[in-house]
């Protein structure tokens, strides 16, 4: 137990540690575990290997949505490896009894956005899965973190996991973000600033106004991006904005129980005086939209900025790396990033493709066209969003524009499904890595808004929807 | 889990920053349902071109540094996703130690759980260990967990910290789902306490 006053990190990390596990280090319980086609069929043959059973499969779920297609969702997974992953998913959900999202379920979709979704992201848990992009769910004020295979295994087995303690990290964002900037400019703001491994070892909590300000959508992308800083965790103390969101959700206590939860929720918030390891401070209003150039989510700059030039870094090492990087992107030092030719435009991931993601987009679309040339997709991250955004028309809108409405799936977040970059291909995405190959091997990536990256498909270029 | 005691193989470096995961087991490669035979496909962009030959100015395409059983690195190696097919290719390649300024946490984690030893060291010592690993006469490095020392091919040791439980895994080769099902009666009694206090953390539920 923490002595004197506590963060919400350290309060969720004393109400689950079970167990000392030698050291500093605790047996954590878990509440929640979200399991996924890719990172759980290694860890099920281990149990099956043990002779062990999954301990709670009740506070288990799993969904497919990594390998997915996005589109022809009644015909089967014509990708013979991703079908054989899917299948085997299914096969070990029911060998063990964990409850599960089928594929033409309308609940399925992105991991990270069904949780929210349904309600079973709640304030004050432990969640887990194995996905770095768990993070997303501390926009609930809940502990959450990406975890391995065999850690995957450990939870099913015990419903627990050993972890050392972290330390606290407060990002604190003063003001008001400006019109036209959002959640997604805010979070790679952070990233630029504290590099990508700044908060290796912390969990961030985000606080201050322009926090606040933000609905629940916003600081899901924020908290996803996280584990893009290096944090182990990242998240953000449960207010009302939260139990608005929460309220009458499938999965979300009701009537009496929500009252009684909400006051425990209310009672997460770190006490007056709790310390943390390092403090950032960000002024709101001096975000601008921003947009990456490199092949790191740190290498990124505002609308109105340029490609760097690879001179300029402090270290040998450095210089060329970046040199690396502008190669591997197809730019010339001093480009401005505004004015870039696209090939692609991609609007979905576990980082924006919610409702309100897709009306933010959708605005900048409105009676326009896709340029010609460009290939632009909009993926919902689940059915209920996908649902929700054709009641309100969304989808025709994209449509009418000439934008692709598909199915609910990671999609072009990352190869491992139909949805890839060719070689060369330069894409305005919305997702959250901009790695080498990330979104298919040779594929340039350009992180951004949603908002920018609409307003990137129907100019052709990467442009300031400031001035749009 | 393979137990880890000590190792002397020669050192082949990536001196390069933020080194993910994706770089190290691209996603292509994530759709087996085994741990094993991912070796091949270990920094599949670095090793090999467009039409899959080698690229033979990649340290690990080199005589001499093809059997490298350790890696020197720099800051934040294993960033970005989760995925332990990463160590599993590093394992499968043949990849036991990894020496590094700084690790991301969810790929240093998932190093120890497939016995292979991430080292911290300081960035200077790192910056010698790349200077010794470019010829095959100073590249090879002695890894000693019990009395937690690299030796230079120079006979000069050093000592790392290393947290003492994580160490005692790794010589043991430990179980950790054992250990911590031998708690099982503080996690029954967890479970039946919380219940009490929040039902909200009941379970799941038919979806």
């Amino acid at each position: 137990m923490n002595a004197g006053p506590r963060t919400i990190f350290q309060k969720i990390w004393d109400a689950h540690a079970v167990a000392s596990a030698g050291g500093d280090n605790s047996l954590l319980y878990i509440d929640r575990h979200l399991v996924n086609e890719v990172t759980s069929p290694q860890a099920f043959e281990g149990l099956r290997a043990a002779g062990r059973a999954v301990r709670r499969p009740e506070k288990t779920i799993a969904v497919a949505d990594h390998n997915v297609p996005t589109e022809h969702r009644d015909r089967p997974i014509a990708e013979q490896e991703s079908r054989i992953q899917v299948e085997t998913l299914e096969r070990n959900v029911a060998e063990f009894g964990i409850p599960y999202v089928p594929l033409q379920s309308r609940a399925q979709g992105i991991v990270h956005v069904i949780g929210p979704d349904l309600g079973l992201t709640l304030p004050g848990l432990t969640i887990v899965c194995g996905d770095s992009h768990t993070s997303t769910h501390g926009a609930f004020g809940a502990l959450a973190f990406g975890i391995g295979t065999s850690e995957v295994e450990h939870v099913l087995a015990t419903q627990t996991l050993r972890q050392s303690p972290a330390r606290n990290m407060l990002v604190r964002v003063e003001g008001a973000l400006a019109p036209g900037v959002t959640a997604k400019d805010l979070i790679l703001a952070i990233i630029g600033r504290i590099g990508t491994g700044g908060a290796t070892g912390h969990v961030i909590e985000y606080a201050g106004a322009a926090i606040e300000a933000l609905d629940m959508a916003g600081r899901m992308t924020v908290c996803n991006m996280s584990i893009e800083a290096g944090a182990r965790a990242g998240l953000i103390a449960p207010d009302e904005t939260t139990f608005r969101y929460l309220e009458g959700r499938p999965l979300v206590p009701s009537g009496e129980d929500f009252e009684r939860a909400k006051r425990i929720w209310l009672d997460l918030q770190s006490d007056l005086g709790a310390h943390y390891d390092r403090e950032v401070v960000i002024d709101a209003a001096q975000v601008a939209p921003m947009v990456t150039w490199g092949t790191s989510p740190e290498a990124v700059t505002t609308i109105d900025g340029r490609v760097p030039d690879a001179e300029a870094a402090s270290a040998p090492e450095k210089q060329q790396q970046m040199r690396r990087m502008l190669d591997y992107m197809g730019l010339e030092p001093g480009t401005p990033v505004a004015g870039l030719s696209i090939d692609v435009v991609f609007i979905g991931s576990c980082t924006n493709s919610r409702i309100e993601d897709l009306r933010a987009a959708a605005a900048m679309v409105r009676g326009r066209r896709v340029a010609d040339g460009v290939r632009a997709l909009v993926v919902p991250g689940s059915g209920m969003v996908k649902a929700e955004a054709e009641a309100e028309g969304l989808d025709a809108v994209f449509r009418d524009a000439g934008f692709e409405w598909r199915q609910a799936g990671c999609s072009m977040c990352l190869g491992m499904n139909p949805d890839r970059l060719r070689p060369g291909e330069r894409c305005a995405s919305t997702s959250n890595r901009n790695f080498e190959g990330r979104q298919g091997p040779g594929g340039r990536t350009h992180l951004m808004s949603p908002a920018m990256a609409a307003a990137a498909a129907i100019a052709g270029c990467i442009t300031d929807i400031r001035t749009f | 889990m393979t137990p880890f005691t000590s190792i002397t193989s020669v050192a082949a470096a990536l001196p390069e920053a933020n080194i993910d995961t994706d770089k190290i087991l691209a996603a292509q490669y994530l759709k087996t349902i085994s741990r094993a035979g991912l070796g091949s496909k270990l920094f599949s962009s670095m090793r090999y071109d467009a039409e899959g030959a080698e690229r033979p100015g990649f340290i690990l395409n080199r005589d001499g540094w093809r059997g490298a059983g350790i890696l020197i690195a720099l800051e934040n190696f294993g960033c970005g996703s989760s995925r332990e097919h990463a160590p599993w290719a590093l394992l499968d390649f043949g990849i036991r130690v990894i020496v590094a300024p700084s690790f991301a946490d969810i790929f240093y984690n998932n190093c120890f759980n497939n016995g292979i030893l991430p080292i911290i060291l300081d960035r200077a010592q790192v910056d010698q260990l790349i200077v010794d690993s470019r010829e095959l006469t100073s590249a090879t490095l002695s890894i000693d967990l019990p009395s937690q020392t690299v030796t230079r091919a120079n006979g000069v040791a050093w000592t790392f910290d290393i947290d003492p439980d994580r160490k005692q895994a790794l010589l043991e080769g430990r179980d950790d789902i054992a250990a911590a099902l031998a708690q099982d009666e503080a996690i029954t009694r967890w479970e039946e306490e919380s219940a009490l206090i929040a039902p909200a953390i009941a379970g799941i539920g038919a979806v």
